[in-house]
């Protein structure tokens, strides 16, 4: 069992519902990644994935676009990312997964990220244009890493495909709600709950639901059938509106408390 | 060189070409790709759907075209006889068509009537709205805003046959941005929406299956050749955006190991980052848009900006079967700049009374260089993939900065 694994297995048998929350490094800017990262830890969120900004993210909506764009027009990468993963994890215990698309990955060498992903306590990735059929060895790369690859499962995944997620799963299973892109949606369709109810029929890993979740209410509605809930654009959009790094980081400790406390 | 597979035995069950291609896409899409290679492995072995597809081949994109024997042309690169397949003189201007004839039947039998498509030259984008517009389809195409300007009135082509043309507002907004929404897109619609690629790229099965739907330009080419001169030519030349003109003209021809192959790329302004296409010839492996194949990138792993004159090379993947027989030797890949290009497409002009698409004028360009190395018994098919109207506009302001009107 990876070590992620065991963090979650713990709160999920406590009785916990479990918050994370997606931020993309580097944005704004490189210098506002651990202030805000921060804010979440003491907010209450439970863990969090650090977005790695891609140029081309073709499974994300236009708010997680727009943040990505930013970021790499300063400077962010899988280098400093790791290295601001680094920092942060050197001073609290919040399990931080990266999540990003698979060619900075490659680029930069799985044998080299797994190293240097291990020496920042990096619990998890999560890749989404990397599904079972292609990830064979980058699993067990990381695995020997002591580091669990995330894979995603969706409202149209059939049954057999569940059983296979299921069987590679090492920390839990990433319920996308919606088939779409990232970008938080007022609702959620009835589908999403069936799909809940059929992933967790089919898996005993901890399942956690992540796409278009914006509210408190959504997020309590879902944990009904999930073991938590992913949060993205929602804290993105909250963070760009905000007229500073201080007034964003005040934000987003709210927001995430919020949310928190609604699924406890 | 390399011993070459039987070339009708790739790609594998796991759609790879060597290590290139395979499905690098998210989970919401998998059913979708296989729900396609299910669809397309029937279709393959219907001999009723095979019988349509010729027919529609033959009836509306007007195959087979010729194979011309440009006499002025060969004369003026002195050395081998070049000869021209007529791409450009299909319906719709392009060797597009085929492949939309294709894939549109398929949609048909798989009872999707919403269409998607990307284009970057637009000539794509109009192949699709024309064969939409055929089959009572509804259609979406998503552009490049730059592309809106620089092909103009393909946009309007597309709007006149029915399609809506969506302007892409985000990267380079030119063809990569424009395959990038229309993936947004069948994310999200993937239930009823049928994505229709116009190159030999994306995830398996689509480089398998645009080929297969463009290798009809290799099988009449080889056949043309042979009944006219008892022989194979000495070289074809194509030139590589995506690469499914090359793919359809080469892929028949990979076992003749006496013919060489030769896929010209965009060389664009000169060689630095930024200023090319050249993706096989200056990229390196990556993945983009669901395969592992070349790629133009930075050092961090992020899509490379790219130029080309043409729209239509102006793209920083290609597709994988392309890696594969890069890397096994089986094709030579070069390139041509802007302004070589638009040599090409005047020598064309001049010599035969045949406007080129600026695509195949690379190819042009690249294959009187080579016939003049050869000799005068010998012979150079080149791909001409489309025809030059799309582009006078683009041409008329370069050749009024160069201060020549002649
Ligand atoms: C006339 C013509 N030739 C070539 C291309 C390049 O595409 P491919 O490399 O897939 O043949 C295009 C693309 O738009 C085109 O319009």
């Amino acid at each position: 069992m990876t070590e992620l694994r065991s963090l979650l297995q713990k709160k999920i048998q406590s009785g916990e519902k479990l918050l994370s929350i997606y931020l993309t490094a580097g944005f704004p800017d490189a210098e506002a990644t651990l202030p805000l990262l921060q804010a979440l830890a003491e907010g209450g969120a439970d863990f969090i994935e650090l977005g790695v900004p891609f140029s081309d993210p073709l499974a994300d909506g236009p708010v997680i676009q727009a943040a990505s764009t930013q970021a790499l027009a300063a400077g962010m990468s899988v280098e400093k990312a790791l290295q601001l993963c680094d920092r942060f994890t050197g001073e609290h215990e919040l399990p931080v997964l990266l999540m990003g698309y698979a060619n900075p990955f490659m680029k930069f060498g799985w044998q080299r990220l797994a190293e240097q992903a291990q020496q920042a306590r990096v619990a998890g990735m999560i890749i989404p244009d990397l599904p079972p059929e292609e990830s064979e060895t980058v699993q067990e790369t990381l695995r020997a890493a002591g580091i669990s690859l995330v894979f995603l499962a969706s409202p149209n995944t059939s049954e057999a495909r569940i059983r296979l997620i299921d069987r590679l799963c090492d920390a839990f299973v990433y319920a996308v709600s919606v088939t779409g892109v990232t970008g938080a949606r007022d609702s959620l369709p009835a589908q999403t709950t069936e799909f809940l109810q059929r992933l967790r029929s089919l898996t005993e890993h901890p399942v956690l639901v992540g796409f278009g979740v914006s509210s408190a209410a959504t997020a309590r509605s879902l944990v009904a059938h999930a073991d938590g809930v992913i949060i993205g654009s929602s804290v993105i959009e909250l963070i760009r509106t905000a007229p500073g790094l201080d007034a964003a980081c005040e934000r987003v400790h709210a927001f995430v408390r919020e949310i928190k406390t609604a699924i406890s | 060189m390399q011993t070459i597979r039987p070339a009708s035995s790739l790609p594998d069950a796991q759609g790879k070409f060597g290590r290139f291609g395979g499905k690098f896409v998210p989970e919401i899409l998998i059913p979708a790709v296989s729900e396609l290679e299910q669809a397309y492995e029937e279709a393959r072995s219907d001999a009723g759907f095979q019988t349509e597809l010729r027919e529609l081949l033959r009836e509306y994109a007007g195959r087979p075209n010729p194979l011309t024997h440009a006499e002025r042309l060969s004369e003026h690169a002195g050395g081998a006889q070049i000869y021209l397949k007529r791409e450009d003189l299909n319906h719709t201007g392009a060797h597009k068509i085929n492949n939309v004839l294709g894939q549109l039947l398929l949609a048909k039998r798989m009872g999707k009537k919403r269409i998607i498509a990307e284009t970057g030259a637009g000539q794509h984008g109009v192949a699709t709205a024309t064969v939409a517009a055929r089959f009572g389809m509804e259609c979406i195409v998503y552009m490049g805003e730059e592309d809106t300007v620089r092909q103009r009135l393909n946009v309007f082509r597309m709007q006149l046959l029915g399609a809506r043309v969506v302007p892409v507002t985000t990267g380079s907004r030119t063809l990569k941005d424009a395959v990038n929404e229309a993936i947004r897109d069948w994310v999200t619609n993937v239930e009823t929406t049928f994505y229709c690629i116009g190159s030999v790229v994306g995830p398996h099965p689509y480089p398998m299956i645009v080929r297969d739907f463009q290798k009809i330009i290799g099988e009449e080419t080889r056949q043309q050749f042979l009944e006219r001169h008892g022989r194979l030519p000495e070289a074809v030349v194509a030139c590589v955006g995506g690469g499914s003109n090359a793919m359809g003209m080469f892929y028949p021809f990979l076992e003749d190991e006496d013919v060489q192959l030769f896929g010209v790329e965009a060389g664009g302004r000169g060689p630095q980052p930024g200023e090319h296409a050249a993706t096989l010839s200056a990229g390196e492996p990556g993945i983009l848009h669901g395969a592992l194949s070349y790629l133009i990138q930075t050092g961090d792993g992020q899509i490379g900006e790219v130029h080309s004159v043409s729209a239509g090379l102006d793209y920083p993947g290609v597709g994988p079967e392309h890696a594969w027989l890069k890397e096994t030797g089986r094709v030579e890949y070069t390139s041509v700049n802007d302004a070589e290009a638009l040599e090409g497409m005047k020598l064309l002009s001049r010599t035969e009374g045949i406007i080129p698409a600026l695509e195949s004028a690379h190819a042009v360009y690249f294959a009187a260089k080579l016939a003049g190395r050869m000799a005068g018994e010998q012979a150079v098919v080149i791909c001409l993939s489309g025809r030059g109207d799309k582009d006078m506009e683009t041409v008329a302001a370069l050749l009024a900065g160069e201060g020549e009107h002649d």
